[in-house]
């Protein structure tokens, strides 16, 4: 049994302005001791679709459907009760602000312990014990004092490691990091990278990385979704995406990118336009009006939603372009740009 | 003591002096907020965010600063632009001591320096339309436009990609890209000569990110500009840079163009940055081993004694504890302080030698 399924996921905000479909019908699965990364600009859905498996959106607010299972539960119809069972205990989050996750007016220390003591019934001692452990395992110095220092107290690298040892601190066996580095410096993100790796190796458990940086996700993920306007385009293995991407959109994001590991480009390749408004998704395929390649495609771009498919050895892109053309294109017009 | 990049052309028919000249010269460049405590508010010690800072700046080219938060990155900035004043050393723009103008005298020469700003929404007022913004600053010099202002501020706005439509909208109404567009039209307004452009692409999704690093370098191009560029991202600055400054704690570790300081990056510190820097390849991984810093940066109010990057370097030894390397020219064009640099030329050796161990790695 698959350990995280999503299966046709949708959530849609409704607002003074119209519907907002924040996700709209996405599927992907995770098993035990693999790493997914979910790469996508602001507003793709990439941190939507974390909090509905985390059972974070406001009831009333945001209107789910679909199915999330994990290891074997239904998450999106199960009570508010049921997930706060689970949360903390079979999956945990880490944020990308650490600052404004964690509450000023308690110690670190107390954040952890609380958290572990919902789900262990344990005395204050033990708990204590075991937060000091959590924070000398992320590498935090002088545990045994930091365990009682404010996280104002605390620089951000640091932060970002005390929230990692809070979502760990049960053991989780999902772990979704949204951002985890991004407000953080190269080298503490660097830290930071390396300490998730280390782990995930440890406690075995499924970890999912959003970012929009795409060097993150090479640095951790074993596969890898690309996802625009809500819906995912592209799902394969992290050496398939950088070495054969098939996706318009994921060859402009690679372009966009200036790369510090190979020539410097004259001139980066932006993708053209900007990102859709939620409200009025583009028809067909969400991200034909920015697509260079749209009109190769009799029209069907515009009107025709394309589905996620398997293009063999599970590679799925959801494109209208023959594999012929795509394969020309990325061959002759944008490997040799990149 | 500078090599710019690019080749110095000259501006036909103009008196306008050339690319490839000095157009800002900094020297001891420093900058500490006191921190005040108790009743009396006395001075109990200073937070050095800036020390001694010594580099120029040619026209036409783009002088990167980089480093990581609390490098003094931007209160650098933020002096050249004069928004601050400096505690010590100068500031000499076109050959005119500008460290200590004050602000009225200074107004004019705002004309000349113009500030691109990192946050595209908190750096354009939310209450003003479009046109009023970028017009602000035709008003603000009292600068007379040959077919008025809206007609000036509209061929501004098709410059950066905007429509002159948008002239009579207020920010809200667009997006992050298309603000920081606005934002670097108002910058144009007055046909600046030097641009500090703080974080100008930081808070962009990487697509649009693109786009304005395309603009901005078109603009250069177009009416040759010089930009101070103050970022954090290394690829984007290998990108858009034609030299690049590396900072820690308030001092300049290393300067030197692009190439060399990617390709053959001499203070340990520059070696541990672009290591750190993940890449797009999944092979990188096993290929290349990372040097991992250990720890935080320390703090400013308290830099370490000496070489001020010794608490976290590998190859720190006793004398980066006591003496302070200063910045060298190790190779043409390119400054480093350290005691111990890697990639060094073989054939050179380091100016004054600090110490006999020094070996080239």
């Amino acid at each position: 049994m698959t350990f995280l399924e999503v299966k046709d996921l949708r959530v849609h905000f409704p607002t003074d302005d119209g519907l907002v479909k924040s996700v709209d019908g996405l599927s992907f699965s995770l098993e035990r001791g693999k790493t997914l990364g979910i790469v996508g600009e602001s507003g793709s859905g990439k941190s939507v679709t974390s909090l509905s498996i985390m059972g974070l959106h406001k009831v009333g607010t945001a209107r789910i459907s679909g199915e999330i299972y994990l290891d074997g539960e239904e998450l999106v119809s199960a009570s508010p009760a049921e997930v706060r069972a689970l949360r903390g205990k079979r999956m945990a989050m880490i944020f990308q602000d650490p600052l404004s996750a964690m509450h000023p007016y308690y110690t670190v220390g107390n954040q952890i312990i609380e958290a572990y003591r919902v789900h262990n019934h344990v005395s204050k001692q033990v708990a204590r014990k075991h937060a000091i452990e959590m924070l000398d395992r992320v590498g935090i110095p002088q545990p045994e004092k930091r365990v009682d220092a404010y996280p104002h107290q605390f620089s951000g690298g640091m932060r970002q490691r005390a929230m990692i040892a809070m979502a760990l601190s049960c053991d989780p066996d999902l772990l979704i990091a949204d951002e985890p580095t991004t407000a953080l410096d190269v080298t503490v993100q660097a830290q930071i990278l390396d300490l998730i790796r280390d782990l995930q190796r440890e406690f075995n458990s499924a970890v999912i990385i959003i970012t929009h940086d795409l060097g993150v996700v090479a640095e951790l993920a074993d596969d890898i979704q690309v996802m625009y306007a809500g819906r995912a385009v592209e799902y394969s293995s992290a050496e398939d995406i950088f070495d054969r991407p098939q996706h318009p959109y994921t060859w402009g994001l690679l372009g966009s990118m200036p790369r510090i590991d190979q020539e410097r480009l004259e001139r980066l390749i932006p993708i053209k336009g900007t990102p859709p408004s939620l409200i009025n998704v583009p028809s067909g395929c969400a991200f034909h009006p920015r697509c260079n390649y749209a009109r190769m495609n009799e029209g069907a771009s515009e009107t025709e939603r394309p589905e996620l498919l398997d293009t063999g050895d599970g590679h799925m892109v959801a494109c209208h372009l023959t594999p012929a053309k795509r394969q020309h294109a990325w061959e002759t017009d944008i490997k040799p740009k990149l | 003591m500078t090599t710019a990049n690019t080749e110095p052309t000259a501006v036909p028919g103009t008196t306008e002096p050339r690319l490839g000249e000095e157009l800002l010269k900094v020297t001891g460049l420093t900058k500490h907020f006191p921190i005040r405590k108790g009743v009396l508010q006395r001075q109990s010690g200073a937070v050095q965010a800036v020390d001694g800072l010594n580099f120029t700046v040619t026209r036409g080219e783009t002088l990167s600063l980089v480093g990581e938060s609390g490098c003094g990155k931007t209160t650098t900035g933020r002096l050249l632009t004069r928004l601050l004043e400096p505690t010590s050393g100068q500031i000499i723009f076109e050959g005119r001591d500008i460290s200590h103008l004050s602000e009225g005298r200074m107004r004019p020469l705002r004309r000349d320096v113009q500030m691109i700003f990192q946050d595209p929404y908190g750096s354009l007022n939310p209450r003003h339309t479009v046109g009023k913004i970028v017009g602000a600053p035709f008003k603000l010099q009292h600068v007379k436009t040959e077919h008025g202002v809206k007609k000036a501020v509209q061929g501004l706005l098709e410059l950066v990609g905007l429509s002159p439509e948008h002239y009579n909208r207020y920010p809200h109404e667009f997006s992050g890209g298309q603000r920081q567009r606005i934002g670097i039209a108002r910058t144009l307004a007055l046909r600046p000569k030097l641009i500090v452009a703080d974080e100008p692409v930081s808070a962009l999704d990487v697509s649009i990110q693109a786009q304005v690093v395309n603009l901005l370098e078109d603009l250069q191009d177009e009416f040759d500009l010089t930009y101070v560029m103050i970022a954090h991202d290394l690829s984007v600055v290998r990108h858009v840079s034609d030299r690049v400054a590396v900072m820690y704690l308030g001092k300049i570790v290393e300067l030197a163009d692009r190439k060399s300081l990617y390709e053959q990056p001499m203070h340990p510190y520059t070696v541990a940055l672009l290591s750190a820097v993940p890449v797009p390849d999944t092979k990188r991984k096993t290929k290349q081993e990372r040097i991992r810093l250990q720890g935080d940066v320390p703090s400013p109010i308290n830099p370490p004694a000496a070489c001020r990057f010794h608490t976290r370097c590998w190859k720190a030894q006793e004398i980066c504890r006591t003496t302070e390397p200063p910045l060298l020219q190790l190779a043409p064009g390119h400054q480093a302080a350290c005691h111990f640099p890697e990639n060094q030329p073989q054939d050179k050796p380091v100016a004054p030698a600090p110490s006999s161990d020094t070996k080239p790695s």
